[in-house]
């Protein structure tokens, strides 16, 4: 299959795209051409500006001037209006879908004209029927009646595609059949689901349609696409025809071609008997896995979206539910029984992500968010005083680099990096023997970053174990002496010693798939 | 060259100390600015400001001590119910129930010792059962259903409320034992009937729970971040639950001093309180410790609202005022807070 690009105007063509971020650059003058009928796969890694660059379709971003954008050949005013990108022939399917999984088939397929049509009476009977025909068309078995909630993950996004090509059909230009953007609508599906969409997908370009398809998955791309373009670090660095490339040209665009040119730090794995050990881990379609970490190693976890790593802190500290053992220092415990609280008893502690929604509360004073744990260490005479915890909370910060540090503060004052500076110094007061953390750097500016590593690699060094979950390749390779990567909830490649660098965990993680089809 | 990089160095330590002198400008202590005192100790000022202006058009009635002595007495369970909602609400759950559950203590203290002939003490023991009794049902359907505790505590209040009708036989029961009436409204320390006093020593209690123990700082990171608190070890679901069964018998405890005020019970007056203890409640967590729900707090916003109604009554106003003030000072309290900060959601 070959669509020349010449012949027909382009469906959507691209020219000249760059976005700035303050002094960042996340796309630098990208162009991109995506033929009529074309599957149009966009690749690249965290970071590369592919979803930059469907934000600025979506209207999300501005561009920087002098780019300029075309559908069908006319071309789109700049920044794209968000609310008007559907009129103009383009729509967009997320990954979280935007069903509303309360209502039936039927009213998410209509929800667009259902809530800015002027009908003032619905035909529920003939929406049903004409529904029922949409489906028939694309070969779907979808009840147009069903409760959104009650469908099959691949229903769901199978519903979320069609009503999105069925609102591009319903502007009734046929010389405009519009382009349909997919933006990693795959990862949390199962594999005979994935090919269900690929049939769903092809159906919709057999009618003239375009489809725009990103993902993290090379496999995938070469699968669906007709062509592809791989974006590294704001740069087109190619546009290929997808038959004609092997999985390793892939690859070597997506993670660049400069794997021995950084050795990483290379820090020397301590030797010793196995202090924590998990055997047998599972839950929520990850593991069976054995995890074991000697005193003071900084284990990293590791993979693509939907691959299961960042699940694994969760799991071992009781939060999520997770079945197996896990023993420290001969000392097991199952961790179907695990609770946060019995985690602590056994001196793990967890830092997760979201620092605001689950690491500390914003709206109560950073003395507070640090006391937590402690709070009965602090007790005086009187019981316990704010002036107790604010000087002790002080004297952390002020070992922890926490800038300002004012402890009477509310925790949402602080900047990104000193919120979690706090809150990781909330957790090595108690100084745990396995400390789990799940991306401890995001959102956090350079100077945090560093002072955020130092503090991980001097608890390490004072004996206890660290488990780092992260897609943050550079960070696993500086911290970590070990780092797993994970592939379908399976760990799939370990990377330790001289192995162990940033494009070593980039290019494990991307050639992972095959190794387990 | 070396000259170049010494001068650099030079303005970075310069920069530097001025930037710790910014920094330690930016953070001031807790409460010692001027706002923050004005916002803590407002609602006391305006207290004041409300008896004067009373009391410039009825000086003898608004500046006689015996008008707040027995003002403070006959409030006395407005403020136990409004320390008994305050629970809840820290933890992040509505209890509705509470007027309820203090109607329902009432009526059977009145109902066992009355008509059944139950010793006082038994009787008031088994009303405060009855109240964790109440709580604990509430944390059962919100916990172990999940349903949201506004409605539970609003069907259950309700579903009381058929029960206290069902046990007073739709009538009041006068003829409660002299002791109870003795040991609520008929001693008097400093002219004030004694029921104020033990009204006093709960606030004070839950104050020093809130603010000076693990439990109460820990009860308000559940009320502010659940799963903030279910990380960080906190049984939230056994805090909860606490707090709900807690709220009961403090309300219960309101009820006891109802009945004991007015030596009987009746089947509807109690679920009155529920309005107030709510305006008290907010209107209270707009001062002392602003922007969380506090006992002083609770304590002085009861007593500024029935310092109002008060005054209203002197001027001669007819009783409907009583709704004006409890229904408007709850909204208009909450608004002026919200705007005092910078109209943030309210957590």
């Amino acid at each position: 299959m070959s669509h020349p690009e010449g012949g027909a105007t382009a469906a959507l063509s691209i020219t000249n795209l760059s976005k700035r971020f303050g002094g960042a650059i996340a796309l630098d003058g990208v162009s991109l051409a995506v033929a009529r009928g074309e599957v149009h796969g966009l690749l690249g890694s965290n970071g590369s500006g592919k979803s930059t660059l469907i934000k600025v379709l979506a209207g999300f971003h501005s561009p920087e001037p002098g780019a300029r954008v075309e559908l069908y050949g006319r071309p789109v005013l700049l920044p794209i209006p968000g609310a008007e990108v559907r009129k103009l022939g383009l729509a967009f399917v997320h990954q979280n879908l935007g069903l509303i999984p309360s209502l039936s088939v039927t009213e998410n397929l209509n929800i667009g004209a259902l809530s800015t049509g002027t009908a003032w009476a619905i035909n529920w009977r003939a929406a049903h029927a004409k529904a029922a025909e949409t489906f028939a068309k694309f070969n779907l078995a979808l009840d147009p009646r069903a409760e959104v909630g009650t469908l099959s993950p691949v229903q769901q996004a199978q519903l979320a595609i069609v009503r999105a090509y069925v609102d591009l059909q319903s502007l009734g230009d046929p010389d405009c059949p519009g382009v349909l953007v997919l933006d990693e609508p795959t990862p949390f599906l199962p594999r005979a689901g994935v090919e269900q969409l690929f049939d769903l997908v092809r159906r919709c370009t057999a009618t003239g349609a375009s489809v725009i398809f990103v993902s993290h998955d090379v496999d995938e791309v070469r699968e669906l696409t007709d062509r592809a373009t791989i974006l590294r670090d704001g740069h087109r660095v190619d546009t290929v025809v997808t038959a004609s490339t092997p999985h390793a040209a892939f690859v070597e665009r997506i993670i660049g071609r400069t794997m021995h040119a950084y050795g990483g730090a290379a820090k020397p794995r301590p030797t010793g008997a196995p202090h924590i050990k998990a055997t047998g881990l599972a839950g929520g379609g990850i593991g069976p896995l054995n995890l074991s970490l000697a005193k003071g190693e900084i284990l990293g976890l590791t993979g693509l979206i939907g691959s299961g790593y960042d699940a694994v802190p969760a799991m071992l500290y009781g939060a999520r539910p997770a079945t197996g053992r896990i023993e420290i220092a001969g000392q097991g415990t199952a961790l179907a029984v695990m609770t946060p609280e019995l985690a602590l008893e056994k001196h793990i502690a967890y830092l997760p992500a979201d620092r605001l929604g689950q690491a500390g509360v914003g709206s109560l004073a950073v003395g507070d968010n640090v006391a937590l744990p402690v709070y009965e260490k602090l007790r005086g005479a009187f019981g316990l005083t704010s002036s107790a915890v604010m000087a002790h909370a002080g004297q952390l910060g002020a070992e922890a680099g926490v800038k300002p540090n004012a402890p009477h503060l509310p925790l949402s004052a602080l900047s990104g990096g000193n919120a979690q500076k706090a809150v990781l110094a909330k957790w090595l007061q108690t100084q745990p023997e396995l400390l789990l953390l799940d991306e401890p750097t995001q959102g956090v500016d350079v100077g945090a970053r560093q002072a955020i590593w130092d503090a991980l690699d001097t608890t390490a060094a004072q004996g206890a174990c660290v488990i780092v979950a992260s897609t943050d390749y550079e960070q696993l390779a500086q911290l970590c002496h070990r780092v797993l990567i994970f592939a379908r909830g399976q760990v799939v490649a370990e990377l330790t010693g001289g192995a162990l660098s940033k494009e070593s965990i980039a290019e494990h993680c991307y050639r992972s798939l095959p190794r387990i089809a | 060259m070396s000259d170049d990089i010494n001068a650099y160095e030079a303005r970075i330590t310069a920069l530097e100390a001025k930037l710790a002198l910014l920094e330690a400008a930016r953070a001031p202590r807790a409460g010692s600015d001027w706002k923050g005192w004005a916002e803590r100790y407002g609602l006391i000022g305006a207290w004041a400001l409300l008896i004067l202006l009373i009391g410039m058009a009825r000086p003898d009635q608004m500046f006689a001590w015996n008008s707040y002595a027995s003002m403070f007495g006959s409030n006395a369970m407005v403020v136990v119910l409004t320390l008994a909602l305050i629970i809840p609400l820290t933890t992040g759950d509505f209890d509705l129930s509470i007027a309820a559950v203090m109607g329902l203590s009432s009526m059977i203290v009145a109902v066992l010792n009355v008509k059944l002939g139950y010793p006082i003490v038994g009787a008031i023991a088994i009303a405060l059962l009855a109240g964790a009794v109440v709580g604990a049902i509430n944390a059962f359907f919100i916990l172990y259903f999940g349903v949201f505790s506004l409605i539970v505590t609003l069907g259950t209040g309700y579903f009381i409320s058929g029960i206290i009708l069902w046990l007073a036989n739709s009538g009041t029961i006068a003829g409660v034992s002299m002791d109870l009436v003795n040991a609520v409204i008929l001693t008097r320390v400093f002219g004030i009937p004694i029921g104020f006093y033990y009204a006093a020593v709960l606030t004070l209690i839950i104050w020093y729970v809130f603010q000076h123990t693990a439990l109460g700082r820990r009860m308000l990171f559940v009320g502010r971040g659940r799963e903030v608190a279910r990380l960080s070890g906190v049984n939230v679901t056994k805090m909860r639950t606490g707090a709900l069964i807690a709220s009961g018998v403090i309300a219960a405890f309101a009820g006891v001093l109802y009945t004991g005020m007015r030596g009987a019970a009746d089947p509807s007056s109690a679920l009155a309180f529920l309005l107030p203890a709510f305006a008290a409640a907010y209107l209270g967590s707009t001062a002392i410790y602003p922007g969380r729900f506090n006992a002083p707090g609770a304590f002085v916003a009861v007593f500024f609202l029935s310092t109002g109604i008060m005054g209203l009554n002197f001027l001669g106003v007819s009783s409907f005022v009583q709704n004006l003030f409890y229904g408007g000072g709850l909204v208009i309290a909450v608004a002026i807070s919200q705007l005092i900060r910078g109209r943030k959601p309210m957590d």
